[in-house]
């Protein structure tokens, strides 16, 4: 990111709350909107701006599930975990998703691809177990399923898939 | 005043006094955890619940008003339950690891397991495993013990305004933590150690040094010398049954001998020659004009990391003195082993300090090397002296008085008082006196520099002078004293003050991050009070008439603010980044 245009940008956004209550919260909301996350940079910024330490910024960020601190992945996975799609296996898929992207639940792949979050119920269970890649939900899934839903999304990003998480997560 | 009844005895007590605090006033106890003395109740915890008649729920005693009428109960089978229960929680996130850990013995969970006699597991265990954070090299940090009382975070925030720890997260996944999950040493930590002074576990501790200092005294090649601080002698009593502020000096002075030291020397030798430049250094930039007004002192290195990563604007004004630690350090490795004919490389010196701060001073910068070696090899909190005390078995009540070493053991009472807050003002003040009227002052004692008083802003007249001076303590209040500074030199206005002393704990160092547990407001008095009777006991009480300093003068270093001075016994600031991730 073009550091001169970041610091104009937070600047501009800060401006427009400074004057007002609750206005650390308000402008976390901004940037999340703007940049997805809120890069460390930003707080840095924000905290010179506002007079406000970093700690108080970040025990703000982290206390809402909203604001994240990562960039979030091209991709947003996220698995099942409601009654049903637990009941059914969830739990599998999980560990498999785990396995191949070798990320956890909240954490996005090296590469910046895939991005894996726990859900609760997303309102087909008749389907379970799902997941749901972006707005495009998978029903009825086995473990061994996972591996083809995800070469589909590296294909399309021109990155290949062999089965072997290392690869699709980007790291040696 | 609200009148109230607890436990059947009725009580009287000002408007807006808890629960708490009026049971003490009628000799009921209420066990607590979350809150301390110094701190605003959090009501995190839930050990302190009482029951109020007329109202079918507990309530916490720490944060809940006393009102007319008020019908407590402060014990009974049913609130011990339910109190068992808050313990038996707790536990159930907190590692077992009693008998490892570095507050074993002294624990406040541990104290309140075993009053409530808690020897089972009622409830399944979940401790997350976290990895310790010693970076610092001053204070560790174990996440893992940590019962989110919050007590840390509120001192670091709101009494030092530091900043440093914080709260993430929330609910289960709680934690103290630097912003972003870094390392203590990269955060704006400047290491006070008021977060392991306050926390009621294991969670923070000073990093212990006491092996590496057993291994130098068995080791027959080394020299090891040892000083001890100002505040030191009025606390480490606390750890054998003396009440706070008892002057334990000469048998500490005995005790570091039969420990294995081969020089026992005192910090306030350092703190009378410290003096003997910091007041030349006042005289002049205040009467010759030669530097920047308001003068600093700059004995306690947490201030001056705070000064350099928070205030650097104002570096231009902080004493270039080093503090009485290293003055003793870098005098150990010159003066003292040319004198002895001793290499200084073989030479160990040990300090003893109240303060966990000390650990990170000597490294600070290149000028803590200045004897050639590092000035100062390993220093020791309070705590930890008393622990190797009990580990050698010496009987620290039984013990003979004894004096320190000649050169560097003889000391004023301007240096005693450096250990609480004014103390390095006042003797300053003396001896400063001095310089400028070449007349001893007929009353030493200056009472307006002295108490617990957040700032205290007072003047005092030098011949035809008019001193104005600033003293803070606790780091949040110096903010106050430099804004003043910095408006009136933007304006161009006569200056507030001539002479600022800070220190970064609260009393002073014998309030430091490395004394022993349960400091209150009425420990800080009672070991104040200790080092003014050291003071007024002394014959000599101006750091200038120290016989061993004139000597030193004479014979090593020629004059204050000479050329052997400066290679010696100053150093330099700089600016330093806040957060380095």
């Amino acid at each position: 990111m073009d550091r001169e245009k970041l610091k104009a940008d937070i600047k501009e956004i800060v401006e427009e709350w400074k004057t007002k209550e609750g206005n650390l919260i308000m402008i976390l909301h901004k940037i999340e909107n703007r940049y997805g996350y809120v890069p460390r940079e930003v707080s840095f910024e924000i905290s010179k701006l506002l007079d406000v330490p970093l700690a108080r910024i970040y025990e703000v960020i982290t206390f809402y599930n909203y604001f994240k601190l990562e960039p979030p992945g091209k991709h947003t996975v996220a698995v099942c975990m409601g009654t049903a799609c637990y009941l059914k296996g969830g739990a599998e898929l999980l560990s498999e998703l785990e396995h191949i992207l070798g990320v956890k639940e909240d954490e996005t792949t090296k590469d910046g691809l895939f991005h894996l979050e726990i859900v609760r119920c997303l309102g087909c269970c008749g389907l379970a177990p799902v997941i749901k890649i972006d707005g495009k939900v998978f029903g009825e899934l086995k473990k061994n399923d996972i591996i083809d839903i995800l070469s589909h999304y590296t294909k399309q990003n021109g990155q290949m898939v062999s089965g072997v998480g290392s690869e699709v997560s980007g790291k040696p | 005043m609200v009148n109230a009844v607890i436990n059947g005895i009725p009580v009287k007590v000002e408007e807006g006094t808890t629960i708490l605090d009026a049971a003490k006033t009628v000799q009921v106890q209420i066990p607590t955890l979350c809150k301390h003395e110094d701190l605003p109740p959090s009501a995190a915890c839930g050990i302190c619940v009482v029951k109020i008649k007329g109202n079918n729920k507990m309530l916490r005693a720490c944060c809940t008003p006393v009102e007319e009428g008020m019908d407590i109960i402060t014990n009974d089978p049913e609130i011990v339950d339910v109190r068992r229960t808050v313990i038996e929680l707790i536990l159930s996130n907190h590692p077992n690891d009693c008998l490892t850990c570095g507050r074993n013995n002294d624990c406040e969970l541990q104290t309140l397991m075993a009053n409530f006699g808690i020897q089972e597991e009622f409830f399944d265990k979940f401790v997350k495993k976290t990895p310790k954070d010693s970076s610092t090299g001053t204070v560790v940090l174990e996440p893992e013990k940590c019962i989110k009382c919050g007590r840390c975070v509120e001192v670091c925030q709101d009494v030092q305004d530091v900043w440093a720890l914080s709260f993430l997260e929330r609910g289960f996944k709680t934690r103290i933590s630097p912003a972003g999950d870094i390392n203590l040493a990269d955060s704006p930590c400047v290491r006070c150690g008021q977060c392991s002074a306050h926390c009621p576990t294991g969670a923070i501790v000073e990093y212990d040094h006491t092996a590496k200092v057993w291994r130098e005294l068995m080791d027959p090649e080394k020299y090891c010398v040892v000083q001890i601080a100002p505040a030191v002698r009025v606390s480490i009593g606390e750890a054998f049954g003396y009440p706070p502020g008892t002057n334990m000096t000469k048998k500490l002075y005995s005790l570091l001998r039969r420990l294995g030291f081969k020089a026992v020397f005192d910090t306030n030798f350092g703190a009378d020659v410290t003096i003997m430049e910091e007041a030349t250094e006042f005289v002049e930039r205040f009467v010759h004009k030669k530097g920047a007004l308001p003068l600093i002192t700059t004995c306690c290195p947490a201030w001056v990391d705070f000064m350099e990563k928070f205030h650097s604007d104002m570096i231009d004004h902080f004493s270039s003195c080093k503090s009485p630690q290293q003055i003793v350090g870098a005098l150990s490795k010159t003066y003292f082993a040319q004198d002895k004919k001793i290499e200084p490389d073989k030479i160990v010196m040990v300090s003893i300090m109240p303060c966990t701060a000390k650990k990170y001073e000597i490294k600070r910068d290149e000028e803590m090397f200045a004897s050639g070696q590092q000035d100062i090899d390993i220093v020791l909190t309070t705590r930890e002296l008393a622990r190797m005390i009990k580990q050698a078995g010496i009987d620290m009540t039984q013990l003979p008085d004894e004096e320190a070493d000649h050169v560097m053991g003889d000391y004023t009472g301007g240096a005693t008082i450096f250990g609480a807050t004014g103390g390095v003002m006042e003797a300053a003040l003396r001896t400063a006196y001095f310089l400028v009227t070449e007349n001893n002052l007929e009353k030493v004692e200056f009472e307006n520099v002295r108490g617990l008083k957040g700032v205290k802003e007072t003047s005092i007249m030098i011949g035809e002078f008019e001193i104005k001076l600033a003293i803070a303590h606790g780091l949040s209040n110096v903010e106050y004293v430099l804004n003043k500074v910095r408006k009136a030199k933007e304006k161009g206005e006569p200056l507030p003050y001539h002479f600022i002393e800070v220190m970064a704990c609260p009393g002073g160092c014998i309030g430091g991050g490395g004394q022993p547990y349960m400091v209150k407001d009425s420990v800080r008095i009672a070991r104040t009070k200790g080092l003014y009777a050291d003071d007024e006991k002394s014959k000599i009480r101006c750091s200038h008439d120290n016989p061993f300093v004139q000597k030193l003068y004479n014979e090593f270093l020629g004059k204050p603010l000479g050329k052997k001075s400066h290679e010696l016994l100053h150093t330099e600031y700089k600016g330093r980044p806040q957060y380095r991730k």
